[in-house]
């Protein structure tokens, strides 16, 4: 009887132990926030358009986070929508993109400047604060930090912003992928010992 | 290879064996030196135009500092470097200026890039020379300027500039300097020439690089096919202590990681450079080039190029000024262009096919190979892999070809990452070997560009990110600061008014108070009618007069009660306005507000139980009915309470009818022209769409045109041809420009004629009117936490007042582009 006993008491030490090692454990290593919107986020492509229906990608991020469809975000394209699939476990959707713009021409928003008001609407809608300017002169666009989100365009009273597509230079060309199986690879040399 | 080794031992004298590693891999492919290294180096052509690109170099491109027109002497520096990686550019002989835009470069891609074009005036006249005859005198940090100032960059194929591989920090210990002369490309000899006939000044570049290094050892490593150079410069380090280390012929032992384990043994871990191994890597030419811009004073001007291949007649060396065109160079070489098959730039291994002849040689183009169809043939089409392995023995990375095949044909990059494609060299050897015929680097060339462009947006979408935060941090806190603003107006203004009730709790301040804000409203009701009349008569409605007649006698009320305040404030003041009926009015007015957000209210319930298709949608619909016959009745009680206690204190009331007024009048007028509109902005869209494709093929086609005259290759009726295709694209495409200039003028006249404004004018009403708009808010925010409640009550007033205005324009506007299909896409 008392090994039984000893053998209770054993285990109820060793229970009451680990309880408070796990107690102290999720008090001092507590994860603060949702990793898990971080990470949908971090997938995002961050152009803040909206065109998901959010007011951003983070917005966007809680949401699918709380259920919401994944292939909301045309400028991520079906790649995105890949990777967020893969993410959540969740099945891999058609992209939902009906009345966007095809996403895979990269754009930039280009300011006709002889035409600007100086309203400075296009500056509030802008999301990612890349349109300088002040009121009643001239506005530009910083090209580098504009996401083509297209969300300045709608708000300009005087149509001046344009969205162009950013050409490609000597430093974003890339080279392509070749032709494949049955064809003639164009770009390769061919050393033959004559 | 151990015949290459025991040969080794042969070619060094008293049988002292170097150490010499071995690298994994290589391949042995046909030399074909023996076709350009049997002639000295003989100059190059004197071309009618030099073509400069400023990206001669990695890094950034130089910056111009000539204009076109300038007249330059040769070694006058063309365009400064521009930041810390990049070169200067110069010229290589004296001329003219008489360009500077994008022309065709050396580029895989065919793009143009932007170039200085230099027309030579055939003197050849220097400008001022700076010779230093001992380095040693000037100190590191100025000899390394002055390399910089030179355009000194590496002439071993990548371009990188030498100021800024010699410029190590004093922490950085050099322990081997090691000067590549291996050149183990077939075809290529340039180097071998340059080390017979000018090893004395190349063993002279190599004591300034000791100078400004430091290093411990410094070794030649050379490839055993190349005898003559190795004797030569043999000779020329008899006294120095620069060791000459040959290693065995095989490719690729020249390149700059697998040399250095050649040599030294040491591997260069991935991700790293070499100097961060204590190693630096120089090629023999560069230490050439060196030495001319100290000793001699003249910056990188020309470059010993090799033009090699079957279908030239003079192959060899020519020291080429650097931007003559490849056509110059192959014409100078004798080109038969009947037997030219491909034109290949760099070796053929490492090298890319010219498309474009007109491209420049520039510091990086150690050969150009005019090779006939049988010598470099079209490559076979591409098969399936085998899976034969043959590529992962002769990687000299120790990767794994195939896998990395795999993975970027199927763009799995992140799989091709793990298994080090970044540290692919890209020597071709695995697609020499391939018997399947696959073109292996052009895949990892493909995989690589990819990978760089996500990483690029990566580092773009976190940035983006970070703007999103900042900016949605900073628009919180603004609003914060507001509500922060208002709590402190709401709580001072409280104060006073205890404070004034426990002063003096008489009739006479609340009399005083009421007066002022008739006084308020009159004014701002006068003003709202002045402005409506306005508008009315420059949209020339029929009201118009009695808008004005009305305004009349707003100002009219509104100058009484001024005089009624003035008179109240002078003495004891006249009661003109029971109190219990305005407290009653505020009450009223609450309660309509009160009534119509729940009327609001209930409206959104019962959509969003529409939209659910909840079972209790109609009740909810009933429930919003019946909230608003209550909020209507209460704002009828409102208005007959307002309407009792006189016209003037009903503010901002005469603009609601006059937009009704407005927009009734323009209805009608509209309605006939409707077909009309829609039928236009059908045609405008398919003008504009018919336009823009003719504008493109007329750019393109005019484009081509350039191209071809610029290569001069095309025949006089070819080029005749193209000609007469781009005028008739270009008639086409103004043709539809002037049909659809047309369009719009009529889209825009009916507009003048409906509105009685052109289209111009009606934007920049809408825009005045909000920034006026604007304004007024942003003087109203500012004098809120300064002027008194009835300066803000009129403030308020007026900006509703101009609100309505805005809003009136920006219909007008709207309606009119609507009506006439001018709608922007």
């Amino acid at each position: 009887m008392t090994t039984v006993l000893i053998a209770i008491a054993a285990l109820l030490g060793l229970a009451a132990l680990f309880g408070a090692v796990l107690g102290y454990a999720s008090e001092k290593f507590k994860v603060e926030g949702d990793p898990i919107v971080e990470q949908i986020d971090a997938l995002l492509p961050q152009t803040q358009c909206g065109q998901c229906g959010h007011p951003g990608c983070r917005p966007y991020a809680e949401a699918i986070a709380e259920g919401e469809e994944h292939n909301r975000c045309p400028p991520g394209g079906d790649t995105t929508v890949e990777a967020l699939a893969d993410l959540l476990g969740r099945e891999v959707l058609p992209l939902d993109n009906e009345g966007a713009e095809d996403a895979s021409v990269e754009r930039v928003a280009w300011i006709r400047e002889d035409e600007c008001i100086g309203c400075t609407k296009c500056i509030q809608a802008c999301p990612v604060d890349a349109i300088v300017g002040a009121a009643k002169q001239m506005h530009t666009v910083i090209a580098d930090e504009c996401t083509g989100c297209d969300l300045c365009v709608d708000p300009c009273p005087v149509d001046c912003i344009d969205m162009i597509e950013r050409p490609v230079t000597l430093a974003t060309w890339t080279w392509n992928r070749p032709a494949g199986i049955g064809r003639r690879p164009e770009q390769r040399i061919e050393v033959v010992n004559l | 290879m151990r015949a290459n080794l025991s040969l080794l031992q042969h070619l060094v004298p008293g049988g002292r064996r170097p150490p010499v590693h071995d690298f994994p891999g290589g391949v042995h492919p046909a030399e074909h030196k023996a076709v350009s290294n049997q002639a000295p180096i003989a100059p190059g052509p004197r071309p009618r135009q030099l073509v400069l690109p400023l990206n001669m170099h990695l890094g950034a491109p130089a910056r111009p500092i000539v204009a076109v027109g300038d007249r330059v002497l040769k070694g006058q520096m063309l365009a400064e470097p521009a930041g810390a990686v990049s070169a200067a550019l110069h010229a290589p002989t004296s001329g003219t200026v008489v360009a500077l835009g994008p022309r065709p470069i050396q580029h895989p891609s065919g793009m143009d890039a932007l170039c200085i074009v230099l027309e030579p005036d055939g003197e050849d006249r220097w400008t001022e020379r700076r010779a230093v005859a001992d380095h040693t005198r000037l100190g590191p940090g100025k000899l390394i300027a002055l390399l910089r100032d030179a355009g000194v960059a590496g002439l071993g194929g990548a371009g990188f500039p030498t100021s800024v591989k010699v410029n190590l920090g004093d922490h950085q210990r050099v322990e081997q300097l090691i000067i590549n002369a291996v050149e183990c490309e077939p075809y290529i000899t340039a180097d071998d020439r340059l080390m017979r006939e000018r090893a004395d000044e190349i063993v002279l570049g190599i004591q300034i690089l000791q100078y400004l290094l430091n290093p411990h050892d410094t070794l030649i490593g050379i490839e055993d096919n190349k005898p003559e150079a190795i004797a030569a410069l043999r000779d020329a380090c008899a006294d120095s202590d620069v060791e000459v280390r040959v290693v065995p012929t095989k490719y690729p032992s020249g390149g700059e990681k697998q040399l250095i384990q050649l040599l030294t043994g040491k591997e260069v871990p991935s991700g790293r450079i070499p100097a961060q191994c204590g190693v630096v890597c120089q090629n023999v030419g560069t230490a050439w080039a060196v030495k001319r811009a100290v000793h001699d004073g003249e910056p990188l001007l020309s470059r010993i190029t090799t033009v090699t291949g079957d279908a030239v007649a003079r192959p060899g060396n020519y020291e080429v000024w650097l931007g003559t065109p490849v056509t110059d160079l192959l014409h100078h070489a004798g080109v038969d262009k009947g037997r030219l098959g491909r034109l290949v730039m760099g070796g053929p291994m490492m090298g890319f096919t010219l498309h474009d002849p007109s491209v420049p040689v520039v510091k990086t183009s150690n050969c150009i190979i005019a090779a006939s169809a049988e010598e470099l043939p079209e490559p076979p089409p591409e098969q399936a892999c085998i899976r034969c392995g043959a590529c992962a023995e002769v990687c000299p990375a120790n990767l794994l070809p195939q896998q990395l095949y795999w993975y970027a044909k199927t763009d799995d990059f992140e799989r091709a990452q793990h298994h080090n494609l970044m540290d692919c060299i890209e020597c071709g050897a695995c697609a020499y070997v391939c018997p399947s015929h696959i073109p292996l680097v052009q895949y990892y060339r493909y995989a690589k560009g990819e990978i760089r462009t996500q990483t690029a947006e990566q580092i773009k979408a976190d940035r983006a990110r970070e703007r999103f935060e900042a900016r949605q941090a900073r628009l919180e806190r603004e609003q914060a600061e507001k509500g922060a603003r208002r709590r402190a107006r709401l709580e001072a203004n409280r104060k006073k008014q205890e404070a004034a009730a426990d002063h003096a709790p008489g009739a006479g301040d609340e009399k005083l108070a009421a007066l002022k804000k008739e006084v308020g409203q009159a004014s701002s009701a006068y003003k709202a009618a002045v402005k409506a009349a306005k508008t009315a008569e420059a949209q020339e409605a029929d009201n118009a007069e009695e808008l004005r007649a009305r305004a009349d006698s707003l100002k009219a009320e509104a100058d009484r009660a001024k005089a009624a305040l003035r008179d109240a404030k002078a003495a004891t003041p006249a009661p003109t306005a029971a109190p219990a009926e305005s407290s009653a009015l505020a009450d009223l007015k609450k309660a309509v507000g009160e009534a119509s957000s729940a009327y609001k209210a209930a409206v959104k319930a019962a959509k969003n139980a529409e939209a659910e298709q909840a079972d209790d949608a109609d009740a909810l619909r009933a429930r919003a009915d019946q909230l608003k016959a209550e909020a209507d009745r209460l704002k009828a009680e409102l208005r007959e309470a307002k309407a009792a206690q006189g016209p003037a204190a009903a503010p901002a009331a005469p603009t609601p009818p006059k937009q009704d007024k407005n927009t009734a009048a323009e209805k009608p007028a509209t309605v006939g022209d409707d077909q009309a509109a829609a039928k236009r902005q059908k045609r405008l869209k398919a003008l504009k769409t018919a336009y823009n494709v003719a504008h493109k093929q007329y750019k393109e086609a005019h484009a081509a045109v350039e191209r071809a005259e610029r290569a001069g290759q095309d025949s006089e009726e070819a080029l005749a041809a193209m000609h007469a295709k781009v005028e008739k694209l270009k008639a086409k495409a103004d043709h539809c420009r002037d049909a659809l200039d047309a369009l719009v003028e009529q889209a825009k006249a009916a507009i003048l004629a409906h509105t009685g404004k052109d289209l111009k004018t009606l934007k920049l009403d809408a825009a005045r009117a909000e920034s006026v708009l604007r304004d007024k808010a942003d003087e109203l925010e500012r004098r809120r936490d300064t002027s008194d409640a009835d300066t803000l009550e009129t403030l308020n007033s007026e900006l509703d007042a101009l609100q309505e205005h805005a809003q009136l324009t920006r219909l007008a506007l709207k309606t009119a582009v609507e009506e006439q299909g001018l709608v922007e896409e």
